[in-house]
């Protein structure tokens, strides 16, 4: 069976389909309650979105035009396989003057490649390589 | 008192001096150095080259030549399969669709994905101030119009926060930002307006404004739920100068979607200016490459309209028209607006007025990013447009114009119950979490206090090692959520739960989100579909009357109550009997003096307070100087001034008469003459003073000696009282008129003063 994108019928998706949206530990958004949170059975893990939640929404973003939005949801999609310490490692790589060459970006881009499937984020980080180095902004700042 | 008649100016000028506008600076229009509103003198003609679905020039530049913002919105912005049809429609035919009510807002925004910033540019600059305001109504993302506060205080007081967070809520703002004055209190601003705005209702989204790593860790913490500090700028240099390119903002805007926390971008007009980065370019076309930025990163939205450079780009000829121009690009580009009215960008209160009504009653996502909740001096970000002290009469303009503002009138005694709520919660959770004890004495103190002047809490180092703690001890949402339900803050508990649950769908991740009665609306499901009269959003009448529902509404019961207490005191000073049908009189000294039908029977005060025994007492006191005597008429056939005098002169034997409503409008007349063609009129009854009614019964007398007195001068002060008193005067009014009965015969009153003064 053919797998159909979601539209803005489907939203929001938390009333259409509660039972689909699931958090990032497997549990669903119904069994979030207040009695599960005070036996300790939710961690703020339960309570992050997963990689499938995004696809669904830049899929209903691009069903009415949002194309640009439904790509950074892309990104964001691959983004929540990255642990919190290697997005900021890459932000802080991506401002002026971080790096001194564009070997650590591309380094950055195999990374995420590599150990986070994160194709959309590798490429971006390619794009942002050759940018840099065109504007020359692969120099210290001080 | 001395006069000098050598000034060399108008003294006007010195009355112009003393206001509040002349503080605001203006600058002269000097496109060379970046002080242009929309020509720019280096802003570049539109266009586009397109290879292979690869941009090679926009704008003038070759591709080889992008620096890193042309470069990212080539990449990002244009859509190549758009751009050839876009880029070919004239600008002048564009800005007449955009004020084209046929034309669906959607056909626009497609459009919009293949325009050039310069291209936007040129279209929206050939609208005038109205046109633009009606484009972005039209425009704007989702029908539902919202608004925005700023909660934060001086002392960066964690009860003070949790107290005015919920009051922001309370009045219905669908997001609450904070931030601190130390940096480092930033975890603790975070944990006391989380709690404060789970009180009352769930689902008001909450910012903490801080660096950009840790407020995606206070985010991920569950504190916060939104972002909006991913500032762009529309220069290379300006953009490198604040430490990030459109790759480094690109990857921000993913990190918060990513971790489920709605975010948007920040740009307006002038910050490059203020900078010193504008390349000699005009607001409205680096803020269009702002926005074209914004739109390729895959921000769901832009605060943006001038926001901190909003008071340097208003002191530029355009600078306000600009300021919604850009607005109007961000909604064409399909973005979320959280349209600035942020940022103060005038000490005039008539500017800061006019400024906002577009956006009032045109609608916008979020019509201020934020609005001051708090009084001035207690915001953290600057003063607001609009602020604590204004509070109110953002209320009355919602009321006049019958647009929704996102606001609604919260009742006194609700707004300290929320507040005590509030407070209790968060002490709960400080003292349970084993953060900080609140004692009594603070607690109360900051439910009543209007400013952190006025408060007795938590000191700025106590705030300190309250953030460290949180910090220090990984305290997640989860904590605080249990906490409150240990605490008996059970619906507070359940608010939190519920808006931090929302991150696990994402569904406010889509453009425009918010909360409303526990559901998200977003442009997806609540699209502006606005096509002309009878479509977009419209007040429904349960709506309109919250909005009507200001506070101190007068009505005829209040009139009647306020009169029912004077009365007490009347029947006290004077007792009047009546002596049957009043006659023609035939003494020449008399002077009449006809009061209206309410006149001591429903209505015993005049409009400036005085008792109407008083009033009676001085015209009495003032006839019997001048040599007459008063006679009491009572008319019924008339409550009108004019006639009442009118008839007091035909009965007197002077052919003088003095005609006087209940509410302490009165006139002189003379039988002869016209009904409104009288001698002197007193108009102005809230500052007509008992002098004023004794100079009146004296200077009858001298109209009765045929002779030519110095007419009564009652000064104003230029106060509105139409304003303060209409509403009153025709309440009263209609009780008189209604107490009119046709040919009735007047009615001859004796007064007895029963008390001396």
């Amino acid at each position: 069976m053919v797998k159909t994108s979601l539209t803005a019928k489907d939203y929001p998706i938390a009333e259409t389909q509660p039972d689909e949206v699931i958090g990032n530990h497997g549990k669903p958004l119904s069994s979030l309650t207040m009695g599960a949170v005070l036996n300790g059975d939710v961690s703020m893990e339960d309570l992050r979105i997963t990689s499938q939640a995004l696809e669904k929404q830049a899929e209903i973003a691009t069903s009415v035009g949002r194309f640009a939005l439904a790509s950074n949801l892309k990104r964001a999609a691959e983004m929540t396989r990255l642990p919190q310490s290697e997005v900021m490692a890459i932000y802080e790589l991506l401002r002026p003057g971080r790096s001194a060459s564009a070997e650590s970006l591309l380094d950055a881009a195999n990374r995420v490649r590599n150990d986070y499937d994160a194709q959309l984020l590798g490429d971006f980080l390619d794009e942002a390589s050759s940018v840099y180095e065109q504007r020359g902004l692969f120099r210290r700042r001080y | 008192m001395s006069q000098s008649y050598d000034a060399n100016r108008w003294k006007r000028f010195d009355d112009w001096d003393a206001r509040a506008l002349r503080l605001d600076k203006f600058a002269v229009e000097d496109p060379e150095n970046g002080f242009s509103a929309f020509n720019g003198a280096a802003d570049p003609s539109p266009g586009l080259g397109i290879n292979a679905g690869k941009v090679t020039s926009m704008d003038g530049v070759a591709s080889a030549d992008f620096d890193i913002i042309d470069a990212f919105i080539a990449n990002y912005h244009i859509d190549p399969d758009i751009a050839e049809e876009a880029m070919s429609v004239p600008s002048s035919q564009l800005a007449r669709m955009l004020v084209d009510m046929n034309v669906p807002r959607t056909e626009l925004t497609r459009l919009a994905r293949g325009l050039t910033p310069a291209k936007l540019a040129e279209t929206v600059a050939q609208l005038n101030a109205m046109e633009i305001a009606f484009a972005y109504s039209k425009m704007r993302a989702r029908q539902s119009p919202g608004n925005q506060a700023h909660v934060t205080n001086a002392k960066d007081d964690p009860l003070q926060l949790a107290a005015d967070a919920a009051i922001a809520v309370a009045l219905g703002f669908d997001e609450i930002e904070t931030t601190m004055r130390v940096a480092r209190n930033s975890w603790s601003n975070a944990l006391a307006c989380c709690v404060g705005s789970a009180v009352g209702r769930a689902g008001t989204l909450f910012q903490c404004s801080s660096e950009e790593a840790e407020e995606l860790e206070i985010g991920m913490a569950g504190f916060t739920s939104y972002a909006e500090t991913v500032s762009v700028y529309g220069t290379e240099s300006a953009f490198i100068d604040g430490d990030d390119t459109p790759w480094s903002k690109a990857w921000l805007a993913a990190a918060y979607a990513s971790r489920g926390i709605k975010m948007r971008c920040t740009s307006g007009a002038a910050s490059e200016l203020l900078m010193g980065f504008h390349e000699a370019k005009s607001l409205l076309y680096l803020e269009a490459r702002c926005l074209c930025l914004q739109r390729g990163m895959g921000s769901q939205g832009t605060q943006n309209g001038g926001i901190d450079g909003a008071p340097l780009a208003s002191s530029i000829p355009g600078g306000v028209r600009e300021i919604m121009a850009e607005n109007l690009i961000a909604v064409w580009l399909d973005l979320e607006c959280a349209s600035g009215n942020d940022a103060r960008h005038s000490e005039s209160d008539m500017r800061v007025a006019a400024k906002i009504l577009p956006y009032l009653i045109g609608g916008s996502d979020l019509i201020c990013s934020g609005f001051g909740s708090i009084l001035k001096y207690d915001n953290s970000f600057n003063p607001s447009s609009f602020n604590g002290e204004e509070l109110e009469e953002f209320l009355v303009l919602q009321r006049d114009f019958e647009a929704d503002g996102g606001l609604t009138t919260v009742e006194d005694a609700r707004a300290l119950t929320l507040r005590r709520r509030a407070i209790d919660a968060l002490s709960h959770v400080l003292k349970d979490l084993g953060l900080a004890e609140a004692t009594e004495m603070m607690k109360r103190s900051v439910a009543v206090a209007s400013g952190s002047n006025d408060t007795q809490s938590f000191t700025p180092r106590d705030v300190a090692l309250i953030s460290e703690k949180i910090s220090g001890d990984d305290v997640t949402v989860l904590d605080v959520i249990k906490s409150l339900h240990r605490g008996g803050f059970l619906e507070e508990a359940e608010n939190l739960l519920f808006l931090v649950k929302l991150r696990v769908s994402g569904d406010y991740l889509q453009t425009s989100a918010v909360v409303r009665n526990n559901k998200v609306i977003s442009a997806i499901n609540d699209p502006n579909d606005y096509t002309g009269p009878g479509t977009g959003h419209r007040l429904t009448e349960a709506r309109r009357q919250e909005l009507a529902n200001i506070r101190d509404v007068l009505d005829r019961e209040e009139v009647l109550r306020a009169e029912a207490v004077s009365e007490m005191g009347e029947t006290k000073s004077i007792r009047y009997q009546i002596m049957g049908p009043a006659d023609p009189g035939t003494d020449t000294d008399e002077i009449v003096v006809g009061v209206s039908p309410g006149f001591g029977l429903k209505i015993f005060r005049t409009l400036a307070g005085h008792r109407l025994s008083a009033v009676l007492r001085a015209l009495k006191a003032g006839i019997e100087r001048g040599g007459g005597a008063m006679r009491l008429v009572r008319f019924w056939h008339t409550a009108d001034t004019s006639f009442l005098g009118l008839s007091a002169a035909r009965l007197s034997g002077s052919g003088i008469g003095i005609g006087i409503q209940s509410k302490g409008t009165a006139i002189i007349h003379q039988k002869d003459r016209l009904p409104h063609n009288n001698l002197e009129l007193f108009s102005n009854a809230p500052v007509t003073t008992l002098e004023h009614y004794e100079e009146m019964g004296f200077n009858a007398t001298v109209y009765a000696k045929r002779m030519l007195p110095d007419p009564i001068v009652v000064p104003t002060k230029g106060e509105a009282l139409g304003a303060r008193f209409h509403a009153r005067v025709a309440l009263i009014y209609a009780i008189e008129t209604g107490m009119t009965e046709d040919n009735a015969t007047p009615e001859a009153l004796a007064i007895t003063f029963l008390e001396t003064s």
